[in-house]
């Protein structure tokens, strides 16, 4: 039997399709393909606490106080799993906030957008999760190991987020007239930033091509946003809310739905910058990350002092 | 006073407690001084809020009339609330906090000891959860204690100047009236004065320790048992409410 | 310089009895924050029994370039296995 664990080659481990690990020899740019990519996915996780960080106050019953309490805590610490995945790659966190703080790092463009209702809070769940865990599934067979197992950890817990958000969305349909109408609003204001969470068309998505090579995406930006769509509408129908796209219709021939053009004007209007929130949520992050300054030095500086590991 | 009266008015106390400490900690969301730290905030936060859920749905069960847990939180006004003034005030920086938190879990820790032995079951039922839990606030808020006494002499000085505020409002923490000692007799509350002497034999080795000078205040704040609050509870409830007295005939 | 504390490879085990299993890393100034951050962040759902923290500067890796010279040199030794062994006929196995 020959179950060699020794690879010629980067690419020879990849063929195979065994993961790459950490200490493993890997292209340059790999590792910062990847760099990108997981602090992306770990800034927008933690950006995201906020717009629903907005609600906890307000949460209108103690249950859906603890159910978001809990969502953005889980948030939280999916940043959290994918910040240590990054880490491995010889970056520290320090570094990576410090990047997203110059604007060198980005976060998912969709947190730009501000919560301004309760049903906001259900879109969020319902759409926003929704999209990222279609992502996040995909992802779970990415080729390096720490994301890929950090990712089979977050869908695992992720799992709850979405059908909180639709069970928002649902009891708001089937309660008040003015409740419909928040659930229709917010249902309007954050189907198209969704969609756009999944980038541009595979005919115009400048990273897409290594990342394929490389097996860190398994399935491309067009594919994943068909997906989430297929699903989505029909969860929105039964509920009775309407999909905001006059051009969205049922094709036979791909057994999926065909939608309007997405507004990519807007789209990179808000990525570089000049989205609703862009400002607002990096200032947050920004002042809260230098209000701890002095707790973080008081650790450091009693683990000194007292030093036991 | 009538004992169910009583009883009532002790649960209201104990949700309330948990309620408004639970909401002003799940401030600190997105606020951490660094991410480890917030994901811990929220679990003390989530701890207080389920606890809070399980006394008031208690107390609207000892009141009848189809009240829920949510009404007792969201439709009574400021002057109905009993929670203790402490856990009311602002979050503050991270030492004022941390200072909240050890002499909230310090109490808790021997309140809920107490009540795990209550004659009244559900009482000790939630008691004996609620222990386990703030025996982990209370480590967690002793720990920070020291880091921040010991650490640098700006943590020390925060840290020291958060206990000196907070410590006028320590004394009511203790208070007995009517409802305590009705209850005292049934074997269901506990005796305040001796959870009072061991509140400081728990407190104070952990302040030295930490290097803070133990404050000495000449007055004690009083009023949550009647119900009379600091300015920030009116703020809190406005926001807390907000949905529930916006559309009344709403269900969320 | 800023400081995000040291990092910490955290171990959990899941039932009492089992083996601890690595499954991520923490921030901490300290053992005892290490294992606080590693339980608020890694048992949040009831998943563990035991929890080990361990600073991760004290952890060696072998190099996976040496993964031929470590490991397949254990790969011919068939006569560790049970399985190598002739039974006679009618024997019981124990």
């Amino acid at each position: 039997m020959n179950t060699t664990l020794a690879f010629n080659s980067f690419q020879e481990k990849l063929d195979k399709d065994f993961n790459i690990e950490p200490k493993d020899v890997m292209p340059d740019d790999y590792r910062k393909h990847l760099i990108r990519q997981i602090s992306q996915h770990a800034h927008s996780e933690v950006i995201g606490m906020q717009p629903e960080g907005n609600w906890i106050s307000r949460a209108p019953s103690l249950r859906a106080k603890q159910i978001l309490l809990a969502k953005i805590q889980d948030e939280g610490g999916h940043g959290l799993y994918l910040y240590s995945a990054c880490e491995t790659l010889g970056i520290s966190r320090d570094e990576l906030i410090e990047q997203l703080h110059e604007g060198k790092a980005k976060y998912s463009n969709i947190f730009n957008y501000p919560s301004l209702s309760w049903a906001d809070i259900g879109a969020i769940g319902w759409l926003v999760d929704g999209a990222a865990i279609v992502n996040q599934v995909s992802l779970q067979r990415t080729s390096f190991g720490p994301y890929a197992r950090a990712m089979v950890r977050i869908c695992k817990e992720e799992s709850f987020h979405q059908r909180q958000g639709y069970e928002i969305m649902a009891t708001m349909m089937s309660g008040t007239k003015v409740q419909r109408e928040m659930a229709q609003d917010a249902m309007n204001r954050w189907w198209w930033p969704s969609l756009m969470m999944f980038g541009p068309h595979d005919s115009d998505s400048p990273h897409s091509g290594k990342a394929f090579e490389w097996k860190i995406k398994l399935k491309s930006n067009d594919e994943l946003r068909q997906k989430f769509i297929d699903k989505t509408v029909q969860q929105a129908e039964v509920i009775g809310l309407t999909i905001p796209d006059d051009q969205l219709k049922w094709n036979e021939d791909k057994q999926g739905y065909d939608h309007g053009e997405i507004n990519w004007d807007e789209f990179k209007r808000v990525i570089n910058g000049n989205g609703p929130c862009n400002k607002q949520r990096l200032d947050h992050h920004k002042k809260y990350h230098a209000d701890g300054a002095w707790v973080r030095e008081a650790a450091a500086a009693y683990a000194e002092t007292n030093s036991k590991f | 006073m009538t004992n169910q009266e009583a009883l009532y008015i002790y649960l209201l106390r104990l949700g309330d407690n948990a309620l408004l400490n639970g909401h002003r900690l799940a401030e600190w969301c997105s606020r951490g001084p660094f991410l480890e730290e917030d994901l811990a905030m929220t679990n003390i936060a989530l701890d207080n809020i389920g606890r809070a859920q399980a006394f008031l749905k208690y107390a609207a069960a000892i009141h009848g009339k189809g009240k829920t847990e949510d009404d007792l939180a969201y439709k009574r006004s400021e002057r109905e609330f009993y929670n203790h003034l402490i856990t009311e005030l602002p979050i503050g920086d991270f030492a004022y906090t941390v200072a909240k938190q050890l002499i909230i879990s310090c109490f808790d820790v021997l309140v809920f000891t107490d009540l795990s032995n209550s004659k009244d079951e559900t009482i000790a039922g939630i008691a004996a959860k609620a222990l386990k839990e703030s025996r982990y606030h209370f480590v967690h808020a002793r720990d920070w204690s020291y880091r921040l006494g010991k650490g640098t002499e700006e943590s020390h000085r925060r840290y020291q100047h958060a206990i000196q505020d907070l410590w006028m409002y320590t004394g009511e923490l203790f208070e007995m009236n009517e409802v305590e000692n009705i209850l005292l007799q049934e074997g269901i509350s506990n005796n305040l004065q001796e959870v009072k002497s061991n509140w400081i034999n728990l407190i104070m080795p952990i302040l030295q320790e930490s290097s803070i000078r133990i404050p000495t205040v000449d007055y004690m704040q009083t009023g949550s048992c009647k119900g009379i609050h600091t300015e920030n509870l009116g703020h809190i409830l406005s926001e807390m409410q907000y949905l529930q007295r916006a559309y009344p005939d709403a269900k969320w | 310089m800023d400081t995000q504390l040291a990092l910490w490879e955290v171990f959990i085990q899941k039932k009492s009895g089992g083996d601890h299993t690595h499954c991520g890393s923490v921030h901490a100034s300290d053992s005892a924050m290490a294992l606080q951050n590693a339980r608020d962040i890694y048992t949040r759902r009831n998943e563990g029994s035991s929890i080990w923290v361990i600073p991760s500067q004290f952890v060696t890796a072998s190099k996976a370039e040496e993964a031929d010279m470590l490991f397949d040199p254990a790969d011919d030794k068939i006569y560790r296995h049970p399985t190598f062994y002739v039974m006679p006929e009618g024997a019981k196995q124990i």
